[in-house]
């Protein structure tokens, strides 16, 4: 396993965890410490970090943040059943190709006209080079252009869980070596490596290949002091006293024996609606109203509603 | 001891606390390790972490190692130079002076020279605390309190027992950490050559992660893709089709491909009461499999059957064996019933891509096999699978109607340990190439 003291580095981007937290805050993601862990070591070892955990929880938006907060360009590849190297390295340009196969018969002539023998004739057409597969004619996809990309990239492979096995065997060598292979090319490796984020739902498992070469982090739901900080960040409308009471409420749903609990992102949904409502303070009749928009289940709804009051009650302390 | 020391200590007491650890995986958490430093102990857990474990359970092991490791770590307070002589003078000297960081390093030092790190069986506790206490010197100490019977000879003596006391609790907290390895590695063994019925309800966890193992097996197979590209036999049609946007010169050729069939599995699990003692694990079986495969419908009977698939799914492995234990476990099994049950209400399940796997003993307590049912169904299915957790020499005697079902099986197992059972997968993979 080759170790990325022989790979080439990007210049020094995040100086510590520390350094790490701030900047995401900054860009309005705000990570928990592991997460921040993750981000550093990520950088230092020039690994890539796969991301598990339930939906909802920020796995993607980490990658963007990273992107906003290193100002680097953003490229998502989102992964599902069937998606291929065609799609997801190069294609050739066939069109293209064609036209220069074209090209190439009219002017055939022109420049073989004067030669004397077959053998000449071949000879002159060997000092062309061999333009029909070249970089020319290359049509890159995400994990090219990330790769290609002069100042770096983030490179987002959302939902690696929903590809085939084959083509996580594929990503192998972009992950540990920051290269690809083209066979009519040969090797193209990265200038910069790029920060590769990957995500996981959890929908099958990973071969043990893959996470082998990946930082592995799970990302749960976050605890209260976490949580009303996303809050602050996201939703600034909603003042402390309301931030409080509905991270608590949210989280007590949470410990109820629910089939989808509610994530980050339901919470922040939920404190926009409240803001729009111009909720002061929970009540039942609001919770009960705009409960639709934390729980996307029937049965859910079902469950919470009959313990409402109680749960608000205690929410509000 | 360099600095590496301790982490790759820390590495051999994480494998034993479960979590696979490469070699090239140790040298890249100590790399990580460099990049963070050692002074933060929250950061440092999760940094190895998130370098060294690959799922969540991993993560939550590798964090209860951590928290055991680093306690008995000692704070390097007292000077290195003191290390520990067998003269008993330091040791008494020390002992009165009651510095207790200065002690927990004189133990430390002398559990390096007994190669505490090497121990690995329970029996072993008191050799290990003797060797340790007399590295340290405690001879001449006891020598000396023999001596004299003054007030020091007194502190002496408790405090000698005191020591006594925290080297053997250093030892046990060793054991802890560096036998689990092998132990664990040899009660796994174990496990799977022990006869099911036989198995302690202690042991029904590490059981469950090993049948989980071997229903993954099952599921990699089986999850693999459903097309096969033929490689030679050009599709024409979609290949014109294809390459219309280029004038029809092909640049993208289409080959033909050969579908694979996902093969459908149905699975009958006897939960009678002459199966008592491993319809636990069948279940247990037959919860990883609903885990791992998507097109499986399961059944379990004795007196008659139903329909468990929505048991196992929507609940947690406890509670549904649990409720499907109440619902219709124990109780004499009555297969003639159970098929003709199975044949009246589900038969259309089964076509010529079905499997169907029976887990269970064929004593149907001189009841009507109703064989012409099983022969019926091994008709329509692709094959019929029976695992029996009797001794092959058992089948047929008594209420057993074991041969009886067995021409219309196309494979017949006895299943008793586990290792059994990972055979027998292996053979139904080997079948469906």
């Amino acid at each position: 396993m080759p170790y990325s003291a022989d790979l080439p580095r990007g210049p020094a981007r995040v100086a510590s965890i520390e350094a790490v937290e701030q900047g995401l805050a900054s860009c309005g993601y705000i990570p928990s410490r592991q997460i921040a862990t993750a981000v550093y070591l990520a950088e230092r070892l020039s690994k890539p970090v796969l991301v598990e955990g339930p939906a909802g929880v920020g796995k993607t938006e980490l990658a963007k943040s990273i992107a906003a907060w290193l100002s680097l360009p953003l490229i998502r590849m989102q992964c599902y059943e069937g998606l291929d190297e065609a799609k997801a390295l190069y294609e050739w340009k066939y069109g293209k190709q064609l036209l220069y196969t074209q090209i190439l018969r009219d002017k055939i002539g022109e420049v073989l006209g004067d030669a004397a023998s077959l053998d000449a004739a071949l000879h002159r057409l060997h000092g062309f080079g061999d333009l029909f597969f070249s970089a020319d004619f290359l049509e890159p996809r995400p994990l090219l252009r990330a790769l290609q990309e002069p100042g770096g990239a983030v490179l987002l492979v959302d939902e690696v869980d929903k590809s085939d096995q084959e083509f996580e065997a594929f990503l192998l060598e972009i992950l540990s070596d920051y290269q690809v292979t083209i066979p009519e090319l040969g090797r193209i490796a990265a200038t910069v490596p790029p920060v590769v984020i990957l995500t996981s739902n959890s929908m099958r498992d990973l071969g043990d290949a893959l996470k082998r070469r990946c930082l592995h982090l799970h990302i749960g739901f976050p605890d209260a002091a976490l949580e009303e900080r996303i809050i602050a960040s996201r939703v600034p409308e909603a003042d402390a006293a309301l931030r409080g009471q509905l991270v608590r409420f949210v989280q007590s749903l949470r410990g109820l024996d629910l089939k989808k609990p509610p994530s980050v992102s339901e919470t922040i949904d939920w404190a926009r609606v409240l803001v729009l409502l111009h909720a002061g303070a929970l009540s039942a009749e609001f919770v009960r109203e705009t409960l639709n928009v934390l729980l996307k289940f029937e049965v859910d709804i079902e469950t919470a509603g009959r313990q409402l009051g109680e749960l608000t009650a205690r929410a509000r302390g | 001891m360099n600095a590496t020391e301790p982490l790759r200590r820390f590495f051999a007491a994480a494998r034993g606390a479960g979590v696979r650890i490469s070699s090239a995986e140790s040298i890249e958490a100590m790399r990580a390790v460099d990049a963070v430093g050692f002074a933060d102990r929250a950061v440092l857990r999760d940094t190895l972490g998130l370098v060294l474990a690959k799922t969540v359970e991993e993560k939550q092991a590798l964090a209860e190692c951590f928290d055991l490791y680093f306690r008995r770590e000692t704070p390097e307070s007292a000077s290195p130079e003191e290390s520990p002589d067998s003269s008993g003078e330091g040791l008494a000297g020390l002992l009165l002076g009651g510095d207790p960081a200065a002690i927990a390093q004189a133990m430390e030092a002398a559990g390096e020279a007994a190669g505490l790190p090497n121990i690995r069986f329970f029996t072993q506790r008191n050799l290990y605390t003797r060797r340790i206490l007399d590295l340290m010197g405690l001879r001449a100490v006891e020598a000396a309190i023999g001596e004299r019977e003054d007030d020091e000879a007194r502190r002496l003596t408790e405090a000698v027992a005191a020591l006594r006391a925290t080297v053997r609790d250093f030892v046990e907290r060793s054991l802890v950490l560096f036998a689990r390895e092998e132990t664990e590695a040899f009660r796994e063994e174990l496990l799977r050559s022990t006869r099911l019925s036989n198995l302690d309800r202690r042991d029904y966890d590490r059981m469950r992660v090993l049948v989980r193992a071997i229903a993954r097996k099952l599921a990699a197979r089986y999850a693999r893709p459903r097309r096969r590209r033929l490689r030679g036999q050009l599709d024409l049609r979609r290949t014109i089709r294809r390459n219309m946007g280029w004038s029809g010169i092909p640049f993208v050729t289409v080959w033909k491909e050969k579908r694979i069939e996902k093969p459908r599995v149905v699975v009958l699990c006897d939960v009678s009461g002459s199966v008592a003692a491993v319809s636990q694990f069948l279940l247990m079986f037959l919860y990883a499999l609903n885990e791992v495969l998507a097109d499986i419908r399961s059944f379990a009977f004795a007196g008659s059957l139903i329909e468990v698939s929505e048991i196992l799914e929507h609940q947690p492995i406890e509670p549904a064996i649990a409720e499907i234990m109440t619902r219709i476990g124990f109780g004499s099994s009555n297969y003639g019933n159970s098929l003709a049950d199975f044949e009246e209400g589900w038969i259309g399940l089964i076509d010529r891509r079905t499997t169907v796997l029976i887990l269970g003993d064929a004593r149907g307590n001189r009841t009507d096999p109703r064989v012409e049912i099983l022969e019926r169904i091994s008709n329509r299915a692709k094959r019929v699978v029976w695992l029996n957790p009797e001794y092959r020499n058992a089948w047929g005697t008594g209420d057993s109607d074991m041969f009886r079902y067995a021409p219309h099986c196309q494979m017949l197992r006895p299943c008793s340990t586990l290792r059994d059972l990972e055979r027998v997968v292996t053979d139904l993979l080997e079948m469906t190439r």
